[in-house]
């Protein structure tokens, strides 16, 4: 797909020679598509470095995208991209800014028609192909490496023990439980058992929207795990539609404790521990 | 062969694993386990592994070989100290140590041993006299 240093010449000096024409044209139809949400200014600032870019690349005779000649163009494009991503734009908008340069150039190029003109078009239509798909695959990347930090952070804040009361224990677990998430529940989880010395650990999953079978699987191995260290798990937090769903796919808890809300866990396990809680008339100092 | 020593306190014996188990040194421990139990007529073991990093199946039936061994001679085992990687680790292989108490270290599993001793003193008043167990631990 690579242009030969003839074609590559001749468009080189077109681009050059009607510059102002074809990045005009090129900033109108980029706008027309954004509907302002990309000021004038930048706007025209992004068509003229591309523009720039591409002649510098042409300008050196033979064009491939892949080759170390259009290292620069590659980075004006992938620069592009990764902004236009970042900013919200969707992924069409972004590769419609490049494709918009064909257009332009065919408007320039329709006065003059000779065959060898055509052939031009069509093997410069080509790079800006190839330059499309570039930026399309920036973008994609770009987003990606987003998605991945948002699910890095997540990871890191979703997950704090909290101590409750001497020797106990909870983690509240917010959102779904994947594998990922629940390996660094349970290390965490026994990490503070083993830290604090706390015998008793209450898993709380109010925040969880849907038990299914793996989540049930994942709590149990907590439990399993916690347990074999010697120190005992309730779970707490079970809402009415969780608690049918659990029933309805047969997960079985067995001899481990299970309580409705966070304070009955605590109570049961205050329990266990032998603190006396009792009510008490409510005093105006304490 | 490495021999793993016993430690006595009060009336528990303290068994610290910090070599390597091998079928030599988990049968010695047995022997010498048993015989302790027998001359020192403690009611309580406690078995250390904080510093086992790796608890296979082979170190999981040692474990409870030694458990059922202390309970035909009327002494509760727990298991302490064990490290979270260890217990993941156990969890995804599905070994359960079945029939060994645990607890989280030493003092928690001293505590365990003195309540049994107390309730089971409960149970047999008529013998013991109500308050022997419960001052046992130091």
């Amino acid at each position: 797909m690579a242009l030969s240093a003839d074609e590559s010449g001749r468009l080189g000096e077109l681009l050059t020679s009607r510059a102002e024409q074809v990045t005009q044209r090129w900033t109108e139809i980029i706008a027309g598509q954004l509907r302002g949400r990309l000021s004038q200014a930048e706007l025209v600032r992004q068509v003229q470095e591309l523009h720039r870019a591409l002649v510098d690349a042409l300008g050196k005779g033979e064009v491939d995208l892949n080759a170390e000649e259009a290292t620069e163009l590659r980075a004006v494009l992938a620069d592009l991209s990764r902004g236009q991503a970042r900013q919200g734009f969707s992924a069409t908008e972004t590769a419609t800014g490049v494709f918009a340069l064909k257009e332009a150039l065919l408007q320039t190029l329709e006065t003059d028609q000779s065959a060898a003109t055509l052939r031009d078009y069509v093997a410069f239509s080509a790079l800006i192909d190839q330059m499309g798909l570039f930026t399309f695959e920036s973008f994609v990347r770009t987003r990606e490496s987003l998605i991945a930090d948002q699910a890095e952070q997540l990871l890191e804040l979703s997950t704090p023990v909290v101590k409750l009361w001497e020797g106990v224990v909870a983690v509240p677990l917010v959102g779904t439980l994947d594998s990922a998430r629940a390996q660094v529940v349970m290390e965490r989880l026994l990490q503070t058992l083993v830290d604090t010395g706390s015998p008793y650990a209450i898993i709380d999953i109010t925040g969880v929207p849907a038990v299914d079978t793996q989540v049930a699987q994942h709590i149990l191995k907590t439990v399993v795990a916690a347990r074999l260290m010697g120190a005992d798990c309730i779970i707490s937090g079970i809402r009415p539609q969780i608690a049918q769903t659990i029933v309805a796919l047969g997960i079985e808890f067995g001899d481990i404790a299970t309580k409705a809300s966070l304070a009955d866990a605590l109570r049961h396990v205050l329990r266990l521990t032998g603190v006396e809680t009792s009510r008490r008339q409510p005093r105006r100092e304490s | 062969m490495e021999r793993v020593p016993i430690l006595k306190i009060g009336d528990i014996l303290l068994v610290s694993i910090q070599v390597d188990m091998s079928d030599e040194t988990a049968v010695a421990l047995q022997e010498d386990l048993a015989e302790r139990i027998v001359a020192t007529g403690c009611h309580g073991v406690i078995i250390d592994i904080t510093a086992l990093d790796i608890v296979d199946s082979f170190v999981g039936r040692m474990l409870s070989t030694i458990a059922s061994i202390s309970r035909v001679l009327d002494a509760e085992t727990v298991v302490v100290g064990m490290r979270p990687a260890v217990a993941i680790t156990l969890v995804e292989l599905g070994l359960s140590l079945n029939g060994i108490r645990t607890a989280l270290n030493v003092e928690r599993g001293m505590e365990l041993i003195a309540i049994d001793r107390a309730d089971d003193d409960h149970h047999e008043e008529w013998d013991d006299g109500p308050v022997a167990g419960a001052t046992a631990s130091p």
